[in-house]
C-alpha cells in the first residue's frame, strides 16, 4: 500500500475530477447557469407554437441569444411563450417574434426579427407581432384543398 | 396439514426480521457518521479503494458504452435520415439510464463486493470481536468509512462514466461517420436539462451509492463467520445490491415523471 499522503492526493484529485465531470454535466451540458438574474425576460403570444418546448433555442440571424422558459396557455386560449434572452441585446418595440424550423424536419426554434424602432423592449414587454409555427399537416391540407378546388373547376 | 402454513409463516417472520435488523443498521451507520471522533482518514481510505482504484474501469467502461451507443444509434438513426439527432440520443440516455445504472453494476462488482469480503473476513477472523473487547465499536470503526466511502464515489464515478461516454460517441459520429461535431454538441446540450435530466442522473447515483453502502456493509457484517459464509455474502451482494440498483432505478425514474 502507498504511503498515506501519496493516497490522500489522489483521493483529492479524484474527488476533483469526479467535481468537475458533475460541473460540466451541471453547467455546459445542463445548462444551468449560475447567475439567473439580470437576464432580460420577455413575452409572446401565438396561436399555434407547434413543436416548440422548453429550453427551445431562440435566435436572431441564426445566432442563438436565449432560451424560452416555459409555454403556457393564456386566458385566451392562446399560447403564451416566456423567454430568457441576453439582457444586454438593445431589442426595438417593434422586434417580431416568430417560431421557425431548422431544416425540413429539424428542431424548432423562436427567431427574432429585429425591427426600426427607436423605443427598446424591457424586461417584461410583450411581443407586438408574432408569427406562428408553420404546421405540416395545415399545409398539406391546403394542398389537398388546392387540388380539390382544381378538380371541381 | 397445518404444517406448510406454519413454515410459510416463520419464513415470513424470519424475511421481516432481517428487514428489520438491516434498517436498524442503517441507523446506526448513520449514527456512527455524526458520532465523534470522525474518521476521516478511513473515509478517505474508502474512497481510495472503491474510488481512485475504479477509476480505469469506469472510463473504459463508459468509454467503451459510448462507442457502441454511437454506432447502433447511428445505425437505426440513419434510416430516419436523423443522424444529427445522434448527440440528442446518446446524451439523453447516457444521462439518464445508462451512466448511474451501470456505473451502480459495476462499482457493486468492483468495490462493494470487496468491502463485504472485508468486513466479512474481520468477522470471521474475529477482528470485530477484538475491536469490542477493547470498546471500539466496529460500526463506527470498520464500516461507516466504508459505507460512506461508497456513497461518496458513485455520483463522482457516474458523472466520469457520462463524459466518457459522450466523448466516445463523439469519437464515433464526428471522427468516423463524420456528422458535424458543432451540431452533435449543440444538439446535445439542446436536448439536456439541468433539473430534468442531470439532477435526476446526480440523485440516481447518489441512491445507488447509499443502496449499495448499506447492502455491502450489511452482507459483511451479517454475514455467518466462516469462509463459507464470507463467500456466500459477497456473491449476495452482487446480487441483491444489482437487483435493488435496477429495482431502485424503475421507481427513481417512475417518480420523476419523464
Amino acid at each position: 500500500m502507498q504511503s498515506s499522503s501519496t493516497r490522500d492526493l489522489m483521493v483529492g484529485v479524484f474527488v476533483l475530477i469526479g467535481l468537475m465531470a458533475i460541473g460540466w454535466l451541471s453547467l455546459r451540458i445542463g445548462g444551468l447557469s449560475l447567475s439567473r438574474e439580470g437576464g432580460l425576460v420577455l413575452f409572446a403570444t401565438f396561436d399555434d407554437v407547434g413543436g416548440l418546448s422548453r429550453r427551445s433555442p431562440v435566435r436572431i440571424a441564426g445566432v442563438r441569444v436565449g432560451q424560452v422558459d416555459s409555454i403556457e396557455l393564456d386566458e385566451d386560449l392562446r399560447a403564451r411563450v416566456v423567454i430568457d434572452v441576453q439582457p444586454d441585446l438593445e431589442l426595438s418595440i417593434d422586434t417580431a417574434a416568430a417560431i421557425r424550423t431548422s431544416g425540413l424536419l429539424g428542431d424548432q426554434f423562436m427567431s427574432l426579427e429585429p425591427g426600426a424602432d427607436d423605443l427598446l423592449l424591457e424586461s417584461g414587454d410583450d411581443f407586438s407581432f408574432t408569427e406562428s409555427a408553420w404546421s405540416v399537416d395545415a399545409l398539406v391540407g391546403e394542398l389537398v384543398h388546392g387540388d380539390a378546388d382544381l378538380e371541381s373547376e | 396439514m397445518l404444517g406448510p402454513v406454519r413454515r410459510l409463516g416463520a419464513l415470513a417472520v424470519a424475511r421481516i426480521e432481517g428487514l428489520g435488523r438491516m434498517t436498524v443498521f442503517l441507523g446506526q451507520v448513520g449514527r456512527a457518521m455524526l458520532r465523534p471522533p470522525v474518521r476521516i482518514g478511513y473515509v478517505v481510505r474508502a474512497v481510495y479503494d472503491s474510488g481512485v482504484l475504479s477509476i480505469a474501469l469506469i472510463c473504459a467502461s463508459g468509454a467503451t458504452v459510448g462507442l457502441v451507443l454511437g454506432l447502433q444509434l447511428h445505425n437505426t438513426l440513419s434510416r430516419f435520415g436523423a443522424e444529427e439527432s445522434l448527440g440528442t440520443a446518446v446524451g439523453l440516455s447516457l444521462i439518464r439510464e445508462l451512466g448511474p445504472v451501470l456505473t451502480g453494476l459495476l462499482v457493486t462488482g468492483r468495490a462493494g463486493s470487496a468491502a463485504t469480503a472485508e468486513i466479512g473476513s474481520m468477522k470471521a477472523s474475529e477482528q470485530l470481536d477484538g475491536l469490542r473487547m477493547m470498546a471500539i465499536d466496529p460500526i463506527h470503526f470498520v464500516v461507516m468509512p466504508r459505507a460512506l466511502g461508497l456513497a461518496i464515489v458513485m455520483p463522482l464515478l457516474s458523472a466520469l462514466f457520462i463524459f466518457f461516454g459522450i466523448f466516445g460517441a463523439y469519437l464515433i459520429g464526428v471522427e468516423v461517420l463524420g456528422l458535424d461535431a458543432g451540431s452533435y454538441l449543440s444538439r446535445l446540450e439542446n436536448a439536456v436539462d439541468f433539473r430534468e435530466d442531470v439532477l435526476q442522473s446526480l440523485v440516481k447515483a447518489s441512491v445507488f451509492g447509499i443502496l449499495l453502502g448499506w447492502i455491502a456493509t450489511w452482507r459483511g457484517y451479517a454475514c455467518e463467520p466462516h469462509a463459507v459464509g464470507v463467500s456466500r455474502a459477497t456473491t449476495s451482494t452482487v446480487v441483491t445490491a444489482s437487483v435493488c440498483i435496477l429495482l431502485a432505478d424503475y421507481v427513481l425514474t417512475a417518480l420523476w415523471g419523464v
